[in-house]
Formats: C-alpha cells, sequence, structure tokens
C-alpha cells in the first residue's frame, strides 16, 4: 500500500514534467523555425497574412502583458496592503468577521465573472470618461484591463500579506510601543518592514496572477496588436494569454501559426516559472529568521 | 500624518468590501430578472438559448475530475505526511512541482490539455480531455488542504492507535482519514469552485459545442464558457 502512496505522490512531477516536455517539444521548434530575435522581437503579428510573407511577431503581445500587469501592481498593490494591514492590525473584530470572508469570496468569483462586469460596467464607464475627449472606439483598452486585474489580484495580495504581517513577532510591535510610538507609528514602522519579505512575495503572487489571467483580460482589453507605448493606455492591447485564447480556435492543425501560439504558451510559461522561482526565494530568506 | 495613514487602511478595505458587494449586486440585478423557466428546457435553440445542457455538462465534468483528481491527490498527502521522511529530497521536489502547478495559468493548462490529451492521446475536445486537465489543475488545491488537515491531527492518535496493535495502513484509514475529514472535504470544496468557474483550461479541451453530453468522449460547453461564448459573441 506504501507504493500505491508513492505513486500517487509522484503524479504532480509527472504532471510537470509533462506540461514542461509537451509544450516545449511543440513550441521550441516553432520558434527555431521562425528565428528566436523574430519572434521574441518582431513587431508584426500577422499569422494569415495572404498576399505578404506571413510574419510571427509577439514583442507587442509580452509588452501588453507586461503593461497590464504593471497597471494592474499599481493600482491593486496598495490598496491590497492597506487593507492587509487594516485587517490585521487595525480592524474591530467585528468588522473583520465580516470582511476575511468577503475576501475569500471573491478569490473565489470566476474569472469570466470579472470579465463580464469589466464589459458591462467598467468598459462603458471608461468610454463614457474618456470617449469623446479622445476620440476613442471603445471603452476596452489597456487601462479598462488594468483596473480590472488590480482589483482580481486583490483577495491574492491581502491574504498573503495578511498572514505574514501577522506572522510579525508581537515583541517587535510592544517594543515599539514601550520605547513611545503610538499604535500607528509601530505598524507603519516597525510591524510593516519587519514584514517585508512576505509582503514581497505577496506581489510576486500577484504578479503571477495578473500576467496569467486570460478570460477577464480578453473580455476587457480591446485584443489589437498594434504595438502600444505605456502612455497609450486608452487604447485597446493584446497579451500573451489572449492572443493565445482568441486565434487557437480557427488554427488549422499542425500549422506555423498554431505552432506560435504554442511558442507564446512557452514565453508566458518561463515568465511564470520566474516568477514562482522568486516567490520561493523569498518564502525561504521569510522561514530563515 | 499617522492618523491619516489610519484612514487610508480604512480607506482601502472599505474599497475592497464595496468593489465586491458592487460587483455581486450588479451581477445579481442585471442577471435575475431574465432567469425563467425557459432557460431551463432540455433543447439548446436559437430562439431559447437554454442553459441546461451547459448545466448538465458542468455536473458531469465536477463529478469526473472530481474522481480522478481527489484519489491522487489526497494520496500524495498521505505519503507527504505519514510516509516519507521529512525534509527528503524526494519530498522536496514534489513540494516544489506542487507549488510550480499552483502557479502555472489556467491558459498553459488549456495549452497543455490541447496538446497532450486532445490530440496526442487522440481523445479530440471531449468532457475526458477537459477533466483529466482540470484534474491536474485542482491537484495542488487538494494535495495542499488535505496536507494540512492531516498535519493538524495530534500525533496522539497515530500513537494510541498504534498501541492497541494497528499497523500503518489500518491507523491511516481508521483513524487518520475520519478525523482529517471535514478538512479534506473544505478543500474540495474550493476545488468544486474552481471546476465551475474554469474557462481558459476547458475552451481548447471540451471543445464549445452546446449540446446533451453522451458520454466521456462527447464534446461539451460548461457554465462558464457558455456565459463567456454569449458575451463575446
Amino acid at each position: 500500500m506504501r507504493a500505491a502512496f508513492f505513486m500517487a505522490a509522484l503524479a504532480s512531477i509527472i504532471s510537470v514534467a509533462l506540461i514542461c516536455v509537451f509544450l516545449l517539444y511543440q513550441g521550441l521548434p516553432t520558434i527555431f523555425e521562425i528565428g528566436p530575435f523574430k519572434f521574441l522581437m518582431g513587431r508584426l503579428w500577422r499569422p494569415t497574412a495572404q498576399h505578404s510573407e506571413p510574419t510571427f511577431g509577439i514583442l507587442p503581445m509580452i509588452l501588453g502583458s507586461i503593461y497590464v500587469t504593471g497597471g494592474a501592481i499599481a493600482l491593486g498593490v496598495p490598496i491590497g496592503l492597506l487593507t492587509a494591514v487594516f485587517m490585521a492590525r487595525v480592524c474591530p473584530k467585528p468588522v473583520y468577521r465580516f470582511l476575511k470572508p468577503a475576501v475569500n469570496l471573491m478569490a473565489g468569483v470566476p474569472s469570466v465573472i470579472y470579465g463580464f462586469f469589466g464589459m458591462m460596467f467598467l468598459a462603458p464607464m471608461i468610454f463614457d470618461l474618456f470617449g469623446e475627449r479622445f476620440d476613442m472606439v471603445s471603452g476596452s483598452t489597456m487601462l479598462a484591463a488594468s483596473v480590472l486585474l488590480g482589483i482580481m489580484i486583490l483577495p491574492t495580495v491581502i491574504s498573503i500579506a495578511e498572514t505574514n504581517i501577522r506572522a510579525v513577532p508581537q515583541e517587535l510591535y510592544e517594543g515599539a510601543v514601550a520605547l513611545g510610538a503610538s499604535h500607528e507609528r509601530a505598524v507603519f514602522k516597525v510591524v510593516l518592514p519587519a514584514a517585508r519579505s512576505g509582503v514581497m512575495a505577496a506581489i510576486v503572487l500577484g504578479v503571477g496572477r495578473a500576467i496569467g489571467e486570460t478570460m477577464a483580460v480578453r473580455m476587457v482589453a480591446g485584443n489589437q496588436t498594434a504595438m502600444r507605448m505605456p502612455y497609450e493606455f486608452l487604447k485597446g492591447v493584446r497579451t500573451m494569454t489572449t492572443n493565445i485564447v482568441m486565434e487557437m480556435n480557427y488554427v488549422e492543425y499542425g500549422s506555423l501559426h498554431e505552432g506560435a501560439l504554442i511558442a507564446t504558451g512557452v514565453v508566458l510559461f518561463v515568465f511564470i516559472l520566474l516568477i514562482n522561482l522568486l516567490f520561493s526565494t523569498l518564502n525561504k530568506g521569510r522561514e530563515k529568521p | 500624518m499617522d492618523w491619516a495613514r489610519f484612514l487610508l487602511t480604512w480607506a482601502a478595505g472599505i474599497f475592497t468590501l464595496f468593489m465586491l458587494i458592487y460587483m455581486v449586486g450588479f451581477i445579481l440585478i442585471r442577471g435575475i430578472p431574465h432567469i425563467k423557466p425557459s432557460l431551463f428546457s432540455p433543447a439548446y435553440t436559437v430562439d431559447n438559448q437554454s442553459l441546461f445542457p451547459a448545466l448538465v455538462t458542468t455536473l458531469i465534468m465536477v463529478v469526473t475530475t472530481l474522481v480522478i483528481a481527489v484519489p491522487f491527490g489526497v494520496f500524495t498527502a498521505i505519503y507527504l505526511v505519514e510516509y516519507s521522511k521529512r525534509g527528503s529530497r524526494l519530498v522536496q521536489v514534489i513540494r516544489m512541482t506542487t507549488e510550480t502547478l499552483a502557479g502555472i495559468p489556467s491558459i498553459v493548462f488549456g495549452l497543455f490539455g490541447y496538446i497532450f490529451f486532445a490530440n496526442l492521446l487522440g481523445w479530440r475536445r471531449s468532457i475526458l480531455a477537459g477533466c483529466s486537465t482540470l484534474a491536474i489543475m485542482i491537484l495542488p488545491l487538494i494535495i495542499r488542504t488535505t496536507e494540512e488537515s492531516l498535519k493538524s491531527i495530534p500525533d496522539s492518535y497515530r500513537e494510541g492507535s498504534f498501541s492497541l496493535g494497528a499497523g500503518r495502513l489500518r491507523t491511516v484509514f481508521r483513524v487518520i482519514l475520519p478525523s482529517a475529514m471535514p478538512g479534506i472535504f473544505a478543500g474540495i470544496i474550493l476545488a468544486v469552485g474552481r471546476i465551475v468557474g474554469e474557462t481558459a483550461a476547458l475552451v481548447y479541451t471540451v471543445g464549445n459545442v452546446i449540446k446533451m453530453p453522451d458520454g466521456l468522449f462527447s464534446q461539451g460547453r460548461t457554465l462558464a464558457l457558455h456565459v463567456y461564448q454569449l458575451a463575446v459573441e
């Protein structure tokens, strides 16, 4: 029976190995067929061009992912951290009993529901606010995607940061208060800095969620393949994830186009692995005081 | 200045709560008036976009995915907590891969399912391919929750059982698992939530055909996919 448990325990190892092997097996040859530089740095994505050579450049999508994630971090992290401090050190017990399940519920809302909300509420609101002044065609923009992702990463950031702020030894806080610091000062100047690596871990995990989110972004980002600059946040943008999900449906089986989409997945996967590595390094730093 | 920061934390807490309530309220107020009996008629037609087939598909997928994933997840947790040497090389590797799995975005699972289950194993886009993909996706969740609930059982239970002459296996199945059940169920419920809400991993693995499923190899569309499809059309 021990053997049976052991075999089951191998399942996660086998899964990760299979995922790596098959993504690379299908993706890498395509990258080399297109040319790594042309693929990663190419500014044009025209996979189905009829009259000219099709081009597969995913730089706009890589940048799109980075912009949208950056926007989400700029919005979600301050609010998330403040909420975490609020939950761990500020709010009265009855409020906490209400807020904690609310945050858990927020983490459980499916991404299509967020996407639907963004599509019906955020995008139209952005269009109403800026549409006429900036001559926009729709509210589905980089801004809408950033705001929506900022909301979506809140529960992740909050719950990890809260756990880590709570894990700060009580003596530190008490010491600060004994030295004459007010409750507020002790929390912000002593407890929060002491939880730094945990807070960083929360942010990194938030980045991971934002960069990997697909459906919600697909529904509000506009999905144009054009190169964008960060200040063009009122225009539509396409991320790596949405590139895959938008076009996978009509690719020809075994075509270069399909390979290029899988290769986009490989690039995304590499991003995620780097983020995971960073996260576990931060976590390890926290365990050893 | 410090009290200003304090006010900010209150503002942030209230904002978070407000966002959730606003969103849920928005969906309910927009959605509830459209819930009519005709939505649940067995057949999907162009005039009556019934969600009943999607509902049935979702239920089938939840059950199938759990049947695949729960034994693996629970057994892995049992191995990690009850059998393995703590801190051994293998345990570290299992931990690491589980963490990696938990961090992989669902679209990557979707791509993998499409390459491996749908094309390589020749299951085409089917409920089985979708369930297998989802099973890998929820594996880390089940492992982690089961592990935590196994760890929370006091060692005195194990010692008591051993001293009464029970072997390790009997201890696991008769003493430890029954007392760990609530924690395991909590994990399973979280997993059901993820299965029901998943879209990106399923678009290219279960197909997007709306019909009553007739077996594990038929294509289908879950409720979440249904929402997505209707929204982007």
